[in-house]
């Protein structure tokens, strides 16, 4: 394949070569290469959020499709989330500085007594690469831990995450203690992982089962913006 | 080695395994996200009930109530000390239960994945890994199981590390994947890869296969790519009872003991030798299973088409085995 072709030098493309070049070295996984086209194209003049939407979150795009379509698999997202974290490291003061425009904020967590986080950490890579603010609550969180969180951190989502027939119930738990609460309706609830299924979310009170990371993304993106628009309307 | 499961098979042609264990703890009062594991001391009449409810439907081996039983998982309970505690008394309630049964029934002990990402894509060593095994597989030893039973396991990797953990307990085993993501394992592992990876192995299990992921159509799939591979060793088809769903607070699986009697056939047919359900298999699943395999004549393998015609459709076009052409490939990108 391309092996005995030579080196490309990141800094001899012009921008539309390197944005499509930093997609597909995203896609396999290549860390230095990230952080190099993104410094690149900030000495170029880009605008920080225009690096992290375009080569970023374009390339994290395609990486999420082919997750979810069964081309990609965990060990390759994982390196490709890798290789996004590199860039975006360099990009989230530059970010704060310039006040670009958010997403959402999202705590996520994986509920008591289930200790699976790699679905979970996916979803909170995949949705920090498409803009989202991630606080990212850890394994075993009982229902006040996922409460105190919302609240402090005025978060729009709550994303939940089990892997076990013993830990998925205890979504309902937490879905049902927001409804005593009367706040059930102040947040966007998203819950995942893989014995789970859309008619199980909907069973629960969720607003929305996400089968992989990249549809929890979409998803997310949806009811937020849906979100926004009532608050026009109202 | 000669070990009661061995023994067993070479008399019989078909094997029935158990069926669920979470979903029949919490029927009996398990509260969402405690440990299972607990019970085998807080509730030990409730484990020899699970046990007994195999034994009677007709199982021929049962596992354990130790799929969390290894210090990686019990940590989050406080219990990371009591991985090789929990798991020999689990195995010790398996013995009392099995060797009262008036006929031969296998105690498999049950070791489920540490959850964790190995090394160099995650933080778990081969090293650490091997030793939360070996403690977990030494208790069951303790308690004595007569096998080793890996489950629900995703990457090549700790799979291979279980089964250096089982050498080191001097212990016969048996070890499956979970199939759930598009046909393959979430670490990409296919059906074909397992087999590949099973004889490689220095001491290989007794028999291998596929439980839990998504639906038994899909776990049907995953046994026809195993005898693909004209694999001699024994196969082990454990497929959750349909999907779950929420009913009045209990999750319950859609799938009905007649539908899963229809599965163990279809599973025998395809190659399986050991065959039990997972989540959502109740006693009165098994009881319709062993009836099915006990009176149902032997058929030819069944196709994709028949398997999606009785149990329903796939999750997936393709599970990543043989030279479909319409198998999504992975796009070719200009470097790497």
């Amino acid at each position: 394949m391309s092996e005995n072709e030579d080196d490309i030098i990141l800094s001899e493309l012009d921008d539309e070569e390197l944005v499509q070049q930093m997609m597909d070295d995203l896609y396999d996984g290549l860390k230095e290469e990230i952080e190099e086209g993104v410094n690149i194209l900030l000495e170029r003049g880009w605008e920080p959020y225009r690096v992290l939407t375009e080569p970023l979150v374009g390339g994290m795009t395609i990486v999420g499709h082919d997750f979810r379509d069964g081309i990609l698999f965990v060990p390759e997202v994982l390196l490709a989330a890798g290789a996004m974290k590199g860039g975006m490291a360099i990009l989230k003061p530059l970010l704060v500085e310039t006040g670009a425009p958010k997403q959402g904020k999202m705590v996520i967590g994986t509920v008591k007594g289930d200790i699976h986080d790699i679905g979970k950490n996916l979803v909170a890579m995949m949705m920090e690469g498409a803009g989202f603010e991630i606080v990212d609550l850890g394994i075993n969180n009982p229902v006040e831990e996922y409460l105190d969180a919302i609240r402090r951190e005025e978060a729009d989502i709550l994303g939940m995450s089990a892997l076990l027939t013993t830990t998925m119930p205890y979504m309902k738990v937490v879905i049902d203690t927001m409804k005593e609460q009367g706040i059930r309706d102040d947040y966007i609830v998203l819950v995942g992982g893989a014995p789970l299924n859309e008619e199980f979310g909907r069973a629960i009170g969720a607003d929305a089962y996400c089968r992989d990371a990249a549809v929890a993304v979409e998803t997310a993106k949806t009811f937020i913006a849906r979100k926004h628009n009532q608050g026009v309307a109202s | 080695m000669t070990n009661a499961l061995s023994r067993l098979l070479e008399t019989r042609d078909w094997l029935l395994a158990d069926g669920a264990t979470g979903t029949n703890l919490f029927n009996m009062g398990l509260s969402s996200g405690d440990a299972p594991e607990l019970w085998n001391v807080e509730e030990p009449e409730k484990i020899r009930t699970l046990y007994r409810g195999a034994v009677n439907a007709g199982s021929d081996l049962f596992l354990t109530n130790s799929f969390g039983g290894n210090a990686s998982r019990l940590k989050l309970h406080g219990a990371e000390k009591r991985a090789r505690e929990l798991s020999r008394i689990s195995a010790e309630l398996g013995r009392e239960v099995a060797d009262a049964a008036g006929r031969p029934v296998i105690v498999a002990g049950s070791v489920g994945p540490t959850g964790e990402i190995m090394a160099p894509m995650g933080s778990l060593t081969h090293a650490a890994a091997v030793e939360i095994f070996h403690e977990q597989a030494e208790g069951l030893k303790e308690g004595g199981a007569d096998v080793l039973w890996l489950e629900t396991i995703s990457a090549i990797e700790e799979y291979k590390a279980a089964a250096e953990a089982f050498a080191l307990a001097d212990m016969p085993w048996c070890g499956t994947m979970s199939f759930d993501t598009a046909g393959r394992t979430m670490m990409g592992v296919t059906s074909a890869d397992m087999v590949t990876m099973v004889e490689k192995l220095p001491n290989p299990p007794l028999a291998f296969g596929a439980n839990c992921g998504v639906g038994a159509s899909d776990l049907l799939r995953t046994v026809l790519g195993f005898a693909a591979q004209g694999t001699e060793r024994p196969i082990i088809a454990k497929g959750n009872a349909g999907i779950p769903k929420y009913h009045d607070g209990h999750i319950h699986y859609d799938g009905t003991p007649e539908l899963m009697a229809e599965y163990a056939c279809l599973a025998r047919d395809a190659g399986a030798t050991i065959i039990g359900g997972c989540c959502g298999t109740m006693p009165e699943h098994l009881e319709k299973m062993k009836e099915a395999l006990e009176t149902r004549p032997r058929g030819p393998r069944p196709t994709l088409e028949e398997i999606a015609e009785k149990m329903g459709g796939f999750s997936s076009a393709s599970d990543g085995t043989g030279d479909d052409g319409a198998a999504p490939r992975r796009r070719s990108r200009r470097r790497g």
